[in-house]
């Protein structure tokens, strides 16, 4: 709990740019379209309709429709619930093992930072998206599995900012004053330690919520990830391409709504990382 | 020379990355629940083949052995056996190599001019308004699907306006140019702002730097202290960066050769995972992998060659 009070203070104290008003603005909107797209979304997102197959944008159908007739715009809304679902199952379970692991290791050192510094080496070994994708080709395709293999590939990076995070703070004097006053190294670690690295935590959580959904995107666009007649983003983008001549919108606007959303985190994102780097200096 | 110690012990830490690149490309095909054997084989595979496929490819003895058979054949050049092509990985990764490897090149040539240049605008007066505009154009170009704009300028590049090939590899040099333009741009305009803010930081940091403040008080001029103190010293970082590029850029072409219908690794990966084939998936994982760790020791090598302090 009092860490959610500190993160809520910290939020509070957070001076709001105008760049970052406009990508709060991008993304609370994405998140009411999610919520409400069964209501605002026009059409029924599945249902076909071949009569008017490869239509144009129209009053109608302001996006167009695909090659089986199914309205693009209410598919690209109903697609925001899974490419937004995306971004948060995408980040959060690297983004809480990786802090565990940098903090443990970054705070004790000895055996336990030396094998993370391996592990850290190898994977960095590895090209990240080659190894998401072998990950979800031997695991099968599937959002699931490309949220597992996500987690398995991505909390080293966390952990790797976080240690270096908690290598200076652990020098720090407030530090040597708990630990003179005889606090217990968890208290330290929980309440002394975590809150000053979180905000660089969640900057760099809110950048990389951009990465996951431009992989999220291609995973899909490849038939490695969310399976068709699903509606997300990458997987209207594949379904499109084979019609690009004829119908250029089925591709063009779900790109669009992924551009648009990668904005939202991009600029929060940016905007957060800069007031953490005014801060610390 | 200090250079032959800094040389070996970098090389020293390159037997413990091979060998986990070897235990996690291995690893990798027992990752799934269940049988590898079936894996291989497919969901509608009867038993008997099931068990052929498992003793043909020694999934039957005990994991250690498999092992120690892995990595006895990959130190013998063997890095598996394709079972859709049936034929080996390695002559598989010899045959679809090329086409890559040029993209690559090509890649590189379109984005490195770029970032010099925008790193350069940017770093010049930092904050001003030609640093805000690309850093803002930056960070909104980052957000660009890759697949999408492959498609998008296919469409209105290659089969609106007619200008370019929008699949294929095409003949001879001047044919690989031309076919692979729209590839190489596509990649580039995603690459080109990961590259500029780390240039961008580089040149920054090298601003403050204490050299600089010694030039400015003999009296140099700031025209002077730029061309002649700051960009030189800013030739490390963008050798550095090549090293940066290297897996991001295998991860990019991947996506765009199979929008582009090209024919090299990244299409090979993406039908091998496609069409079940993991051993190919296996090797090309490994080669990948081998790639990015010779290019970065030949980038901490030449700069190790180049800048005496690092020696130190």
């Amino acid at each position: 709990m009092r860490h959610v009070k500190i993160l809520f203070e910290t939020l509070r104290s957070v001076r709001l740019t105008g760049p970052m008003l406009a990508a709060a603005a991008i993304l609370g909107g994405w998140f009411l379209v999610a919520l409400t797209a069964n209501f605002i979304a026009p059409h029924d997102p599945d249902a076909i309709d071949i009569v008017h197959m490869l239509g144009a944008p129209s009053a109608e159908h302001w996006f167009g429709t695909d090659q089986v007739g199914r309205d693009v715009f209410s598919r690209v809304l109903h697609a925001s619930r899974v490419d937004l679902l995306l971004c948060v199952v995408g980040v959060l379970p690297p983004l809480l093992i990786g802090t565990t692991l940098g903090l443990l290791s970054g705070y004790f050192g000895g055996v336990v930072d030396v094998i993370f510094m391996r592990i850290y080496d190898l994977t960095a070994a590895f090209p990240f998206f080659v190894l998401v994708l072998a990950i979800v080709g031997v695991l099968g395709p599937g959002l699931s599995n490309f949220i597992i293999a996500l987690a398995l590939v991505g909390w080293v990076t966390y952990a790797r900012l976080v240690r270096a995070e908690v290598l200076v703070v652990k020098e720090s004097e407030y530090i040597q004053a708990a630990q003179c006053l005889g606090f217990s190294q968890p208290a330290i670690l929980l309440h002394h330690v975590l809150p000053n690295v979180m905000g660089s935590i969640i900057a760099y959580g809110v950048s990389d919520a951009v990465l996951v959904m431009l992989a999220g995107a291609s995973f899909g666009f490849i038939g490695m990830g969310a399976q068709p007649p699903l509606a997300e983003w990458g997987v209207m983008i594949a379904d499109g391409q084979s019609f690009v001549l004829q119908a250029w919108w089925i591709c063009f606007f779900p790109g669009l709504a992924a551009i648009s959303l990668g904005l939202g985190f991009a600029f929060l994102g940016d905007g957060l990382g800069q007031l953490q780097r005014a801060q610390a200096s | 020379m200090t250079l032959l110690p800094l040389i070996s012990r970098r090389l020293l830490q390159l037997p413990g990355v091979l060998a986990g690149i070897c235990v996690v490309t291995f690893m990798l095909l027992h990752l799934a629940p269940g049988d590898p054997a079936r894996l291989l084989a497919g969901d509608r595979a009867s038993a008997e083949t099931i068990a052929a496929i498992r003793h043909q490819n020694g999934l039957d003895q005990p994991l250690w052995q498999q092992f120690i058979t892995y990595v006895a054949n990959l130190l013998a050049g063997d890095i598996g056996q394709s079972l859709r092509f049936q034929r080996p990985v390695s002559a598989l990764i010899h045959q679809f190599m090329w086409p890559t490897l040029f993209l690559t090149g090509y890649v590189v040539l379109l984005a490195v001019p770029p970032t010099i240049m925008l790193a350069i605008a940017s770093a010049r007066r930092p904050g001003g308004v030609a640093d805000q505009i690309i850093r803002v154009l930056g960070i909104a170009g980052l957000t660009i699907p890759v697949f999408w704009l492959a498609i998008m300028m296919s469409r209105f590049f290659g089969a609106g306006l007619g200008w370019f090939p929008v699949s294929g590899y095409g003949q001879g040099f001047f044919g690989h140019l031309h076919h692979l333009f729209l590839p190489a741009l596509s990649t580039s305009i995603w690459l080109v702002p990961v590259l500029t803010q780390s240039l961008r930081a580089a040149l920054i940091e090298k601003t403050t730097a204490d050299f600089v403040t010694t030039a400015r008080a003999q009296g140099a001029g700031e025209g002077e202290i730029f061309w002649r103190t700051i960009l030189p010293n800013a030739v490390l970082p963008t050798l550095n960066l090549l090293g940066v590029m290297v897996a991001f850029l295998i991860g990019g072409t991947i996506i765009v050769e199979t929008v582009y219908a090209v024919p090299g690794l990244g299409a090979l990966m993406i039908g091998s995972l496609l069409g079940r084939d993991y051993y190919v998936v296996q090797g090309l994982t490994l080669t990948f992998a081998l790639a990015t760790v010779i290019i970065t020791l030949v980038v901490d090598l030449l700069t190790a060659f180049i800048d005496p302090r690092v020696r130190l």
